[in-house]
């Protein structure tokens, strides 16, 4: 598969595309359908793809799997973060209205993006991990 | 109305018993997961069906509509789908190391291994 | 046809083709779960269902081997407790408020039409499965992100064990 030109083509053209509506998704989830575990989710599987074409170590060199842990571990760390933000602020944990002196609701929309990246990020450190831990684990002679 | 209306709700205890008696019934531990995950879906299809309302619309707010379908089991249901495909990679996992252990991941196999140790 | 699929994926002894019906099975779902209205719900079905859980199947078969041993055809202990399972729960069913009316106690309990009516001006966002998500229901969605972090931690310490034949383990330095 890793010599086929037209998939290596095509893998290159799209990937930013779908990292791209990663982001869309994430950010448009306030409006429309969408929101941090569909974009982790789509995010991950921007780089499954690019690691089912060019090879699971290419795929390591560019995200090692340490780097896609890391972001597995970031992901609550910035969700608690955020409770705890608002518990300095003065609410209660995870009151995002308080995140905004002046208006609660702009306050509400900060906390919900953030938690939302949050989640975004926990979900895409989290499939990519899994993927890489399945697929980097050998083959077994049949 | 009197048959319809529970004919989703049959639908859902067809896909649970499918999925209920690969659980049971199979001896190979991929397809025992392949039937917890339609054994999940079934439980999904209940709650948001519990969710619809004839004549609504998706949850998302606009002037244009003013009946729309009960947010609160897609937002369950969202969280429990993921959480899902995670616990059902932590089954497979479990199904690789055990392949990599027993040589084998047929149920009644590894039973007989147990029991000639 | 969902339906259909299901007892396909049960008939069939090839791995690799259960792998794809499961795909096609979590497509066909998230079509049901947008005619239900719930757009969010087949959003995420079919980017995780038909997407990455099929990859993730297909690599655990690319680990164990996609044969099934032959089974036996109809196994009639487990097929009789799934039909008394499921009959018991139809019985059940003729409780169940009728399918997709409007008064049903659902839709009229308080939450629900909090959630609905309040949403637009607490959180200023239109999308209201979003914003219970992540607001009303904040403490859970925390819960289920620590979940699915605690799973990374579990596939992590079993997987990235050293392989028994020494051939390369899926994690050096790790």
């Amino acid at each position: 598969m890793e010599s086929n030109p037209i998939l290596r083509i095509a893998t290159k053209i799209m990937t930013p595309y779908i990292l791209m509506f990663a982001l869309y998704v994430q950010f448009h989830g306030d409006y429309g359908p969408g929101g941090g575990f569909q974009a982790g989710v789509i995010f991950a599987a921007a780089f499954v793809l690019y690691a089912l074409i060019y090879g699971i170590e290419t795929a390591r060199l560019v995200l090692p799997m340490g780097v896609a842990a890391l972001c597995g571990a970031l992901g609550v760390l910035i969700y608690a973060g955020v409770g705890i933000a608002t518990m300095f602020l003065g609410g209660g944990f995870l009151e995002y209205g308080f995140l905004d002196s002046h208006d609660a609701e702009h306050g509400q929309h900060l906390g919900i993006l953030l938690v939302e990246l949050g989640v975004l990020t926990t979900v895409f450190g989290v499939m990519v991990v899994i993927f890489y831990s399945f697929a980097g684990r050998g083959r077994v002679e049949e | 109305m009197s048959a319809l209306s529970f004919l989703n709700y049959w639908f859902v205890i067809i896909l649970m018993m499918v999925g209920f008696y690969v659980l049971i019934a199979q001896g190979n531990l991929v397809k025992k997961i392949v039937g917890l995950n339609i054994f999940q879906t079934s439980v999904f299809i209940l709650y948001i069906s519990a969710g619809k309302i004839t004549g609504g619309t998706a949850p998302i707010l606009d002037t244009q509509w003013s009946v729309y379908s009960n947010p609160l089991p897609h937002v369950l249901i969202l969280t429990a789908i993921v959480v899902g495909v995670a616990t059902s990679a932590l089954g497979l996992s479990l199904v690789v190391r055990i392949k990599e252990a027993y040589g084998t991941i047929e149920e009644d196999e590894i039973a007989q291994m147990d029991e000639s140790l | 046809m969902l339906a259909v699929t299901a007892l396909i994926v049960v008939r069939t002894q090839n791995l690799f083709a259960v792998a794809m019906l499961t795909g096609i099975y979590s497509l066909l779902s998230a079509t049901f779960f947008t005619l239900l209205d719930a757009v969010d719900v087949a959003f995420t079905e079919a980017a995780v269902g038909a997407g990455v859980s099929t990859v993730l199947m297909l690599g655990t078969l690319s680990l164990v081997g996609h044969r099934q041993k032959k089974q036996r055809t109809v196994q009639i202990v487990p097929l009789l407790i799934v039909t008394v399972t499921g009959l018991i729960l139809m019985y059940g069913t003729l409780d169940i408020p009728p399918f997709g009316e409007a008064d049903n106690p659902i839709h009229l309990h308080e939450t629900t039409v909090h959630y609905l009516e309040e949403s637009s001006h607490e959180t200023g966002m239109p999308n209201v499965v979003t914003s219970v998500l992540a607001s009303y229901r904040g403490y859970d969605t925390m819960g289920e992100t620590t979940v699915i972090f605690t799973a990374m931690v579990g596939v992590l310490l079993l997987m990235s064990g050293r392989k028994k034949d020494g051939t390369g383990g899926a994690d050096d330095g790790e």
